[in-house]
């Protein structure tokens, strides 16, 4: 097992490298660099700023020179957040993102498999009806304007949570914008859940089970639902890589200093640092999800195990 | 005698419960986007300033009205050929860390500013310095050439290029703020970490998480420190105009300094008073490509700018009210009395669209022959309904237009490389002067995107800076505004306004025309 670990790690590498060089090559060929702007610089000026970090040099030296760095872990500078470098900034914004987009995961599995369970076992019936129709809309409605429409209603008038900002961290700060990360993904994991546990719950080990006489909780719990997860747990992998980048949306939205907003802002501002900090980063946290959900299966298959 | 005592004990504590918030007074400004930084020489842009404002002070500093008062320099002379400025130094000025603030780090701060390895995005607004634009551009290698010197520790002495009647506003700019030379020797790039920063304002920085805010609070060994009446100031990171509203709202901040334009009205409806919308010493303009035809002949220029009806844009294209603008040069500048005006200011809107369809008959074109035209601007609501309505002014004289909106950042890099037919810009005033914006067309500078070249005004603007009288400046100056506007070297559109909403509870907010508000004129109630 370690060993499978250890080569898909390895595998990561030529794959790193290459999405850095295609990013590298391409930021470079987008019109507009980071010392553009509103207020255009004398040429004095731009040839001191390109001086300072290397711009007057050939691209492919300034290539050698990025992945050199990259190598040794330095992410190099930010254009646009002088004062701190790539890999600070993503290490200040990380634990907000961490802490908001791992609560948003687990309200989601939380809430989602429980949604997706009560639909199965309640198949048809008027409240399933009702919970898929609440679900279709946490699905359909944007972030974008859920985010506001919460502030609206929880923030400004019924006044139970702050409009926005994280404050002292406190829990009253994380729950508008936990309840808009994770609506979403409730939805999607509760319809995943409800289809395959109705389709378990039909298969020949359920009804071997019934008729060995156990109890109804028993076999939803022990029995139906490991399968049933099956799906959800390969769903599981993206949205925790979605989750744990944190989301553009909600950060601007409420004012959260997480690393969710480089992935737009810095490309906007040519931030070329900042952009491949970010590919690298994000990069990473996909592959390692994708190795922990595959180590995941494992455990929950045993066809999976035994292959 | 004890029970007095207690007696006294016991209003003391009460007046402390009472009056303890009032002493904490803490000032939350929606401040839009994330600092750059905090050195002074790597800022840019006016979110920067609030924060740099506060926690440093250059010689001269802004007063409530953003006029320049003595900052750190408690009096200055000039000589007579307006080259040689000596300031004297306020006496217990000192740096956060206790260190007193020197002449030496004037001039250490100003040739650090020039130096061309520092990198610095807004030297250039120094260039009025002796030498400072040579040693800049790498053109004199010793930073020693620079005119200024520390005399004495409290005497410092900047000698200029040439009379600039500006210049001492132009101190007030963050790019001439003192720099404390012991830290940056001590610690290198490093100085500027929230741990090591030493600063010289009103107040300094405690906190800085990027995304969040900036905090600062009172700088107790300030030379004016007991007269803040703000104890700490929170500069909030929010791009969502929206959503910075509406935690203006539910209170959690004080002032936003800037607001959704299309919820004007019911600001000013539901939040009476509160919106400060005010002349801000900015134009927004489009520029047309001089060099290119049909734009080379000043008729087909004419024809365009006339066309469009200004007084319409403000009141209900924005919805805020911007006033028309007829000149280049925003009303008010110092050293300026009024503008220039285009010719055709004052005629009825239906005799400028006739007019302006006879000119471009004139040039060979019409309902049959359209002009053709591509029309640029940077990505943003605004610019877009703005341009849409143009379009639409346009269309009655023929003029097919093509709408072409890329980034701000690519928007800039074409335009500023002279790739456009038709292209929107806008320009905020660094300092007070006329200078500043009749800049912007002269000849020899990059941001000239339409390329308009005419030798006259360049000699105009160059013989107005070479004088040392003022009404004499003023009259070049205007001349070459007249010759810009008969030439219709861009089409000016309208004069920016300083959008903020401000507290009931906050005092010592003034509209002005540089939207600078210093924390350290205001104070808030409970």
């Amino acid at each position: 097992m370690i060993r499978y670990a250890f080569n898909r790690l390895l595998t990561t590498i030529p794959v790193l490298w290459i999405a850095i060089t295609i990013c590298f090559f391409v930021l470079r060929m987008a019109p507009g660099g980071p010392f553009d702007g509103e207020r255009p610089l004398p040429e004095a000026v731009k040839a001191n700023l390109a001086a300072h970090y290397n711009f007057d040099k050939p691209l492919i030296e300034q290539y050698f020179i990025y992945i050199s760095d990259v190598v040794r872990g330095d992410l190099g500078p930010s254009f646009t957040t002088l004062d701190f470098t790539v890999s600070e900034q993503i290490a200040i914004g990380l634990p907000y993102t961490l802490i908001l987009g791992g609560a948003a995961f687990f309200v989601s599995i939380l809430l989602g498999v429980a949604a997706g369970v009560y639909g199965a076992l309640n198949r048809d019936t008027y409240s399933d009806h009702v919970l898929a129709a609440l679900i279709l809309t946490g699905l359909v409605v944007p972030n974008f304007l859920v985010a506001p429409i919460f502030q609206l209603v929880f923030g400004l008038q019924l006044e139970w949570f702050p409009v926005g900002g994280w404050g002292d961290g406190s829990l009253r700060y994380l729950i508008l914008p936990v309840a808009v990360l994770s609506l979403p993904h409730i939805a999607r994991i509760s319809r995943l859940t409800r289809g395959s546990m109705i389709e378990a719950l039909n298969t020949n080990f359920i009804r071997t089970a019934h008729s060995k006489g156990l109890s109804d909780r028993a076999i939803v719990w022990r029995h139906a639902l490991r399968p049933a997860l099956m799906p959800v747990i390969s769903y599981l992998g993206p949205a925790a890589g979605f989750l744990l980048t944190g989301s553009l949306v909600v950060e601007s939205i409420f004012g959260i200093p997480g690393i969710g907003r480089y992935f737009i802002n810095a490309a906007l501002n040519r931030d070329y640092g900042m952009v491949l900090g970010t590919v690298v980063f994000y990069m990473v946290l996909i592959m390692l999800l994708n190795l922990i959900v595959d180590i995941f299966y494992a455990w929950l298959d045993p066809r999976v195990r035994t292959r | 005698m004890r029970k007095k005592l207690s007696l006294y004990l016991l209003v003391l504590s009460l007046a402390t419960l009472c009056f303890g918030q009032l002493n904490a007074a803490t000032l939350n400004i929606h401040n839009g986007g994330d600092p750059s930084s905090l050195d002074p020489h790597k800022l840019s842009g006016d979110w920067e300033n609030r924060i740099a404002g506060d926690i440093f002070e250059g010689l001269v500093t802004e007063d409530i009205g953003a006029e320049a008062i003595p900052g750190q320099a408690e009096s200055w002379t000039i000589s007579d050929d307006g080259l040689v400025y000596t300031f004297k130094l306020r006496d217990g000025i000192s740096w956060t860390d206790g260190k007193p603030v020197t002449a030496g780090d004037f001039e250490f701060a100003l040739k650090r500013l020039m130096d061309p390895a520092a990198a610095a995005k807004y030297a250039y607004l120094q260039y009025p310095i002796k030498n400072a634009e040579a040693i800049n551009g790498g053109k004199i290698k010793d930073l020693n050439e620079l005119g200024v010197k520390a005399i004495d520790d409290k005497t410092l002495e900047i000698t200029l290029e040439k009379p600039t009647p500006y210049f001492i506003g132009a101190l007030t700019h963050y790019t001439a703020y003192p720099l404390p030379k012991h830290v940056l020797e001590a610690k290198g790039d490093d100085w500027v970490k929230i741990d090591n920063i030493v600063t010289n304002g009103p107040y300094k920085p405690t906190e800085w998480i990027p995304g969040s805010h900036v905090t600062t609070v009172k700088n107790d060994k300030y030379y004016a420190a007991d007269q803040l009446a703000i104890d700490s100031a929170k500069f909030f990171v929010l791009e969502d105009e929206t959503a910075a509203l509406k935690r203006y709202r539910a209170g959690e901040f004080d002032i936003l300094t800037d607001f959704p334009t299309d919820q004007y009205e019911w600001i000013k409806k539901n939040l009476p008073g509160q919106a400060q919308v005010a002349p801000f010493a900015g134009l927004y303009y489009y520029v047309v490509n001089n060099t290119k035809p049909p734009f080379d002949n000043a008729d087909v220029r004419k024809a365009l700018s006339m066309s469009i009806n200004r007084e319409v844009i403000g009141p209900q294209i924005l919805g805020t009210g911007e006033l028309p603008a007829y000149s280049w040069v925003p009303p008010g500048m110092a050293n300026y009395s009024e503008p220039a005006y285009v010719s055709w200011k004052d005629l009825p809107y239906g005799e400028k669209v006739a007019e302006a369809k006879k000119l471009l008959s004139a040039a060979g074109y019409s309902k049959d022959k359209p002009l053709k035209l591509q029309l640029r601007y940077n990505t943003n609501e605004n610019h877009k309904r703005i341009a849409v309505a143009i379009a639409a002014m346009w269309k009655p004289l023929g003029v097919e237009v093509e709408l072409y909106n890329t980034e701000t950042k690519v928007h800039y890099d074409e335009i500023t490389k002279g790739i456009l037919e038709v292209a929107r810009a806008g320009w905020l005033a660094d300092y007070n002067d006329a200078d500043n914006f009749l800049n912007l067309l002269k000849s020899d500078v990059n941001y000239n995107y339409g390329r308009f070249k005419n030798a006259d005004y360049d000699a105009l603007i160059d013989k107005g800076n070479a004088t040392t009288d003022k009404d004499e400046r003023a009259k070049l100056f205007r001349q070459a505004e007249q010759l810009a506007l008969d030439e219709s070297a861009a089409m000016p559109i309208y004069y920016y306004l300083a959008r903020n909403i401000v507290s009931p509870k906050v005092k010592g907010y003034e509209n002005n025309a540089f939207d600078i508000h210093r924390t350290r004129w205001m104070s808030k109630e409970d």
